[in-house]
């Protein structure tokens, strides 16, 4: 890669700056209120933009650019089926409990609605959950400096080893994300992620603008890809006749219902930004305010992934070939043969190679001997092969940036959980507020720690990341069901809810064990207890067992709920919808009121969705 | 004492835009530019960004002055509430 001094100093300035936004609020982290909640007085456009930041990491980047490049524009739907019409709800109807309840995080509110050991079993989970996913955004993110060989020309200028920019990258990533959040908490973190928002933004919008314009704009980029990549909803009746092979059913009850609800209503990760707000109103704002760039996002991040297979043929310069897509942790040093990168580039799809195997230099072939494309090389590729050096600073900066904020927003969330709803609850009760500031800013060494020993674990290991990440889509699979029951049936017991929730995740493992996506062998995809039933991808099975998750847990917290005591409902005002006021709209201009923003943001989800239909 | 994002975040903007867009002046029609479609994107986006953060810069800081002239309760707020950005 030819980066030169500007975009050096163009990454140098943002490290500088992310440090120094750290250092400035040193002095506001007096309680650990300030420190865990940002003091609760953020304003609602700050913690809206932090809101879809704290999900934007840079595997989303990547992962939405490389889907866009193999499903074309129906990824859209992971943005306007599978995160709008959440976000709206969370928004109007379950903010006001999250918030008003007083409860400093969503395990905390699991205890005050139902009991101890549905918040303990929620905020364990959690917990490791969180500390998982930094772990393995500090890993990509080591992984991609590698790939792109941002840091091998320093390297080789100190004579250093190329085999250590992989520890190298994981521990500047560690000390930066550290700095910032030992010195200023959640605000910190929250200001960085707006931070990478904009960055993002002006990194991405030239790359479309100029991707676009070199394929000569919408109409050309339609004229070269297949019919069905510009179209999000086409062959949608049945799972056969579309590329993500899940029909509108699945799609809609498995993503946009369940996983999508589940996620963006009760992960702790994006509600901490909406509850540092300075009131309920703000903190109801919050998500319907991030609903609007993020109802844009497939454009910016979707978007590159279709014009990298639309640009014709790949030039030499700088692109990253096949070979050096999978560097073992010496093999960056190893200089590839040109002749075998012409060969296998030729191969490859606009600007997506092919996999190649790192070891023996062959191209890696799928079960029908297809060659296998690297569709996560997308966006890289399209930022060397449209950006010249100066804007490709920026450029690698907003990559940069999301993969530091992505990890930031999990570790806040982790040190706060462990902080309040572990430490407090059940090591040291009682203590003095300055114990506890104290105790989350170990948390927070402790949580960069345990990330790292994730990144190393995720290096060594690959097959137990995977499986991990599993179990873990079993534990969050049926949550949505006791947040809905909780909120809005006060009649829903504790008893209920606990055995729900464990039921649905032990729904969710035989689901797995029992099915199998089309062209997939018996083991971590599925079918290792009998193959019952195949689905026509994995994306299908994976809708599928989140629909019958929660189900189980549904149902079965119904009927429980009909056998067990209720509570009070003098305990549960603030915690039950039919048992809360509701809050007051009239005072606040007609443009603000949220269930004006929401109905506004349907219509232009509406009108997104006819255009690109 | 506050302190209000947009102040750093429009000097980094402000910054970064400024060696962009110098660089791109430097550069023109320089062969690098053959990447981007024939454009200097260098120079154009360079100064985009210079009007974004610096309108980023100009509010944060018009914002600063007007809570000085308030006095402040609970100084341990980074960004005090009711300041009229977004409600």
């Amino acid at each position: 890669m030819d980066l030169t001094v500007i975009d050096w100093l163009i990454m140098l300035l943002y490290f500088v700056f992310v440090l120094g936004i750290g250092f400035a609020l040193k002095r506001y982290m007096k309680t650990s209120k300030d420190f865990f909640q940002a003091g609760r007085s953020l304003p609602a456009w700050i913690c809206g933009l932090a809101f879809i930041s704290a999900n934007l990491g840079a595997q989303e980047v990547i992962g939405m650019g490389a889907s866009g490049a193999k499903y074309g524009i129906a990824t859209s739907h992971f943005y306007w089926i599978g995160a709008i019409p959440a976000m709206i709800f969370v928004g109007v109807f379950m903010m006001p409990f999250y918030y008003g309840s007083k409860a400093r995080s969503v395990p905390e509110f699991l205890r005050l609605r139902f009991d101890e050991k549905t918040r303990a079993y929620n905020a364990c989970s959690f917990a490791v959950m969180t500390v998982f996913s930094s772990g393995i955004s500090m890993y990509a993110m080591a992984r991609l400096i590698q790939t792109l060989h941002i840091f091998d020309a320093p390297f080789q200028h100190f004579g250093l080893p190329l085999g250590w920019i992989f520890h190298f990258a994981i521990i500047l990533s560690a000390i930066i994300v550290l700095g910032y959040i030992f010195l200023g908490g959640l605000t910190s973190a929250i200001y960085n992620e707006v931070l990478q928002f904009f960055l993002i933004v002006a990194g991405f919008l030239p790359l479309v603008w100029v991707g676009l314009k070199n394929v000569g704009g919408w109409t050309g980029l339609k004229a070269r890809l297949p019919q069905d990549f510009t179209h999000s909803w086409q062959g949608m009746t049945n799972a056969h006749t579309n590329p993500l092979g899940v029909e509108w059913f699945g799609l809609s009850m498995g993503l946009g219902f369940v996983l999508s609800f589940g996620y963006w209503c009760t992960d702790f990760l994006v509600i901490q930004t909406a509850m540092a707000t300075d009131s309920e109103e703000s903190a109801r704002r919050v998500p319907l305010i991030a609903a609007i760039p993020k109802m844009f996002f497939p454009f910016l991040v979707i978007l590159p992934g279709l014009i990298a297979i639309a640009t014709p043929a790949m030039t030499s310069h700088a692109m990253l070939a096949a070979g050096q897509t999978m560097p073992s942790m010496n093999a960056s040093a190893r200089p590839t043969p040109v002749g075998k990168v012409a060969g296998t580039t030729t191969m490859g799809k606009g600007l997506i190679p092919v996999k190649v195997n790192a070891v023996t230099g062959k191209v890696l072939t799928d079960e029908k001997g297809n060659p296998v494309l690297d569709y996560d090389l997308a966006i890289p590729n399209m930022l060397l092969h449209y950006f010249p050096t100066g804007i490709l600073g920026l450029g690698l900066t907003a990559l940069l940036a999301s993969f530091m904020s992505g990890m930031a927003g999990n570790v806040t969330a982790f040190n706060t959980v462990w902080t309040y709803d572990l430490y407090q609850s059940y090591i040291k009760k009682g203590a003095p507020d300055a114990h506890y500031l104290q105790m989350g800013r170990i948390a927070t060494v402790g949580g960069i720690l345990l990330s790292m020993c994730c990144a190393y674990a995720a290096m060594s290991f690959n097959n137990i990341m995977d499986t991990l990440q599993l179990v873990f889509s079993f534990v969050n699979a049926p949550l949505f069901a006791t947040f809905l029951l909780g909120m809005f049936w006060k009649r829903t017991t504790s008893t209920a809810a606990f055995t729900g929730l464990v039921s649905g995740t032990v729904a969710a493992i035989i689901h797995h064990g029992l099915t199998l996506p089309a062209d997939a062998h018996p083991g971590i995809h599925g079918g290792w207890i009998t193959v019952v039933h195949m689905y026509p991808s994995e994306m299908a099975q994976n809708f599928w067992t989140a629909i019958w998750a929660f189900s189980v847990n549904f149902i079965l917290a119904v009927v429980i709920s009909f056998f067990t005591e209720p509570r009070k409902e003098s305990e549960l005002v603030g915690l039950v919808y039919s048992l809360t006021p509701k809050p007051v709209e009239h005072h606040m201009a007609w443009y603000a009121r949220p269930s004006v923003i929401a109905i506004g943001l349907i219509a232009m989800l509406v009108t997104l969705n006819l255009i690109f239909k | 004492m506050n302190l209000d994002l947009r102040v750093p975040m429009g000097l980094l903007f402000l910054i970064v835009g400024a060696i962009i867009g110098i660089y791109g002046l430097v550069t023109r029609g320089s062969v690098i530019y053959e990447r981007s479609a024939g454009m200097d994107i260098n120079l154009i986006w360079g100064a985009v960004m210079l009007v974004f953060g610096g309108t980023m810069f100009v509010l944060g800081r018009r914002s600063d002055k007007l809570q000085a002239g308030k006095p402040i309760e609970g100084t341990t707020q980074p960004l005090g509430s009711g300041r009229g950005h977004g409600h």
